[in-house]
């Protein structure tokens, strides 16, 4: 088993806390895990990624090549474009719909649905309206997790594991908040992943 | 043991903790500054009282360092690569002295520049002061080099560097702890002359260093860091250096089919390098930063071209390396489906909404709107960079911390009417107050604006030694006081900014403007944190 993710948002976006979720899921489950971030400049709110690496098997490379990664996960529509060059054959794009819009020549919204739709194995969600249903925009990040957690080859129970331990110390209400997120973001994938 | 999951510069951290230290000393930079971050917020540190405040700079965190080391403890001291040319003197210098308690100097070195301004490599550092250098591949490796780095430090009695890069420092994975060990006591060395480099002990000391070079030749012969994995192909022969090494395994996944030496630990192996050299058609040289080693083996003519890598050009020249680089140098192809869309567009950093220095740079904009070419800007490292670019296109340099002072002050000299620097206040103390010495010395007439957000906010939002002084120590240095000006840097402050800024550059003297407000971006930082406490 092994799952090359290649997670992208804008910095200050918080793509991290996604990156913890899983990688917890992932060592509590026995397996290898590697998961490169980005530090320093482009964390003022420059393009930011994170590549995280799972596998039952031992992982040489932080970074993953061209063409090998099973899965895009974004936080902004553009910056979902940006790394397509890593997706391998069957690999998924999950994006948030919404754009970040802070440099003056992002593209034309059309453009940009344009080139979205021209890509096939895709699950595009609107995760602020989704995580403002759930309780609060602020679970935005567990709804897109939600979202790409039927291609992560984790038991979904992991996840949910992970989201208690992690946002435990926040009390109970903000647990349930972000599970509630996390199921949301599920159904929709699950809704286009229907034959 | 449980594994525990951390970054590079995490697993540097935690070793050191383990191995005892009883200081870190640092100056933060991309991709350091998570090792002390680290130690400062660990509960062991807390409760055996190790030193884990920041330095000045990295020159000041060496000396204290070395100051620990004198006193028989184990220290280590952090930097980015750039940091280490600030340190250099110490640096240096610690290698005649030698040590008494373990000393591991880390140098995270930023090969593609991700936050830096050159990728210089810091095993030449290493190699120039003739001590060990280790180099890790992953975050184990990272562990383990720096537990052993102190006893191998305390083994040969000088320094002994760790190198690191980006890729590595800010990256996560498993991490197996050894045994802690107590930190040592207070001693020390047994020769009173060790630590007096007057011409008469150094000559000693440097006889000693280089008898020392067989020592530690024959170390890196036997060094575990250092491996060789047989091959049948012998077609080529491979060297790979530190993280490299995950580059060329990513691509054989089942098993490199040539013969390849993993190198961990400098100087270089030799006799391994010899057998690897006569037993194969060619040398693949795989390292991440300059090609020292390329350059070492192939030596300036490399007749016959056996020794290939980025100098012979099968790799690129510059820039970090990764899996589809080093797959492209075996002739290997990597499948590309989909291209990245036109629509796609770059997206550089920005100063924060709302942050201070914009106040600072919309006000400066102004008030030199109607100089021209007459007046120049220089600027410094830190956030306010970022002022360079539009909508400010406020800079004309940016050269190392402190230069932005010291270039106004030359280009002054040269008669440059309205020559203004634009400096942080970390940046000011960590290198700032020597460059405006200079110009109050001569009076030379130019206008320093140190923009004070009372953090390093470009690192993370570290404490700035400086904060709260900065007029007491610009008036120390002898800036007349009426020329200390002090701004709180909003919107609607900008018509007085602009008149003081307009009055300060008019005066034909050293000047100090000071716009002050927190960095906005900190401030919500620690909030959000304090919430979750
Ligand atoms: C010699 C050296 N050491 C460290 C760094 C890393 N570094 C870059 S910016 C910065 C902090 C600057 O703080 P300040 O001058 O207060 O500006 P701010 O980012 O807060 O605006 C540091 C530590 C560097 N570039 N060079
Ligand atoms: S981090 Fe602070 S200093 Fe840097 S741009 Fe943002 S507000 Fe300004």
């Amino acid at each position: 088993m092994k799952i090359d993710i290649i997670l992208a948002g804008v910095g200050g976006q918080g793509i991290l806390s996604i990156a913890a979720v899983i990688g917890e899921a992932a060592l509590n489950q026995g397996l290898f895990m590697k998961q490169s971030e980005v530090h320093g400049m482009s964390q003022r709110g420059g393009d930011v990624q994170s590549n995280l690496r799972i596998s039952d098997q031992a992982i040489y490379s932080d970074l993953i090549p061209t063409g090998k990664a099973d899965l895009v996960l974004a936080l902004e529509p553009m910056e979902a474009l940006r790394y397509l060059s890593f997706l391998s054959v069957d690999g998924w794009l999950v994006s948030n719909s919404v754009p970040y819009v802070n440099i003056p020549n992002y593209p034309e919204e059309e453009k940009l649905q344009e080139s979205i739709s021209g890509f096939q194995r895709k699950v595009i969600l609107d995760v602020d309206s989704i995580a403002r249903e759930a309780g609060s925009v602020r679970a935005a990040n567990m709804v897109l997790l939600g979202a790409a957690s039927p291609f992560l080859q984790l038991d979904y129970s992991g996840l949910e594991q992970a989201v208690r331990h992690i946002f435990g110390r926040k009390g109970e209400t903000v647990v349930e908040l972000n599970l509630k997120a996390l199921s949301m973001g599920k159904a929709i994938a699950e809704q286009v992943l229907k034959p | 043991m449980n594994k525990l999951l951390l970054l590079g510069d995490e697993a540097v951290a935690q070793a050191a903790l383990d191995a005892g230290i009883s200081g870190v000393y640092a100056y933060p930079g991309t991709p350091s500054t998570e090792i002390t971050e680290y130690i400062q917020s660990s509960d062991k540190a807390q409760k055996e009282n190790i030193h884990r405040a920041w330095s000045a700079n990295e020159k000041t965190a060496m000396e204290a360092a070395m100051g620990m080391s004198f006193a028989g403890k184990r220290s280590m001291v952090c930097m980015k690569h750039v940091g280490v040319n600030v340190a250099a003197d110490p640096f240096m210098n610690s290698a005649i002295s030698g040590i008494v308690g373990g000393l591991v100097f880390v140098a995270a070195d930023d090969p593609s520049m991700h936050s830096s301004q050159n990728e210089q490599d810091s095993r030449f550092y290493g190699r120039f002061a003739m001590i060990p250098v280790l180099e890790p591949s992953n975050q184990q490796e990272a562990y383990d080099m720096a537990y052993q780095a102190f006893e191998l430090s305390e083994k040969l009695g000088f320094p002994v560097m760790l190198r690191i890069t980006t890729r590595l420092a800010h990256s996560r994975s498993g991490v197996i702890r050894r045994e802690e060990r107590a930190q040592n006591e207070l001693h020390f060395s047994d020769d009173p002359r060790q630590f007096v480099l007057l011409p008469v002990n150094a000559r000693q000391r440097y006889k000693r260093l280089l008898a020392a070079q067989q020592d530690m030749q024959a170390i890196s012969e036997a060094s575990s860091f250092n491996t060789f994995l047989p091959g049948k192909d012998m077609s080529k022969g491979i060297i790979a250096c530190g993280i490299a090494y995950n580059y060329l395994m990513e691509n054989f996944q089942d098993g490199c089919p040539y013969p390849v030496l993993k190198i961990g630990q400098y100087p270089l192996p030799k006799e391994a390098v010899a057998q690897l050299l006569e037993s194969c058609d060619q040398l693949v040289v795989l390292e991440e930063g300059y090609p020292l080693v390329e350059e070492m083996i192939g030596g300036l003519l490399n007749v016959g071209n056996k020794v290939t890598g980025r100098l012979s050009g099968i790799l690129p020249r510059d820039g970090e390396l990764n899996p589809d680089i080093v797959a492209a140098a075996f002739g290997l192809k990597t499948t590309k489906l989909y291209e990245k869309p036109e629509v796609v567009m770059p997206r550089p950093p920005a100063l924060c909404q709302g942050c201070g220095h914009r106040d600072m740079y919309d006000a400066l904009n102004a008030a030199i709107a109607d100089y021209g070419e007459r007046a120049k800007v220089f600027g410094d490292i830190g956030c306010y960079t970022l002022g360079y670019l539009p909508p400010f296109r406020a800079l004309h340099a940016c050269l190392d911390m402190g230069a932005s002072i010291t270039m106004a002050k030359g280009a002054a000299d040269a008669g440059l009417e309205y020559a203004v620097a634009v400096i942080g206040d970390s940046t000011f103390t960590h290198s700032g107050m020597t460059s405006l010495l200079d110009a109050v010395y001569e009076n030379t007439p130019i206008t320093v604006i140190i923009s004070d957000n009372e953090v390093a906010a470009m690192t993370g939002g570290q404490d700035s030694p400086g904060s709260g002084r900065l007029e007491a120590i610009c008036a120390g240095l002898g800036v007349e006081p009426e020329h200390i000006r002090s701004l709180l840097p909003l919107k609607k402050n900008h018509d007085e900014m602009v008149r003081v800024i307009k009055e300060e550059i008019n005066y034909p003297g050293v000047s100090v403007i000071i716009p002050r407000r927190a960095c906005i971006h900190t401030l919500k930082r620690k909030k959000t944190a304090s919430n979750e406490n």
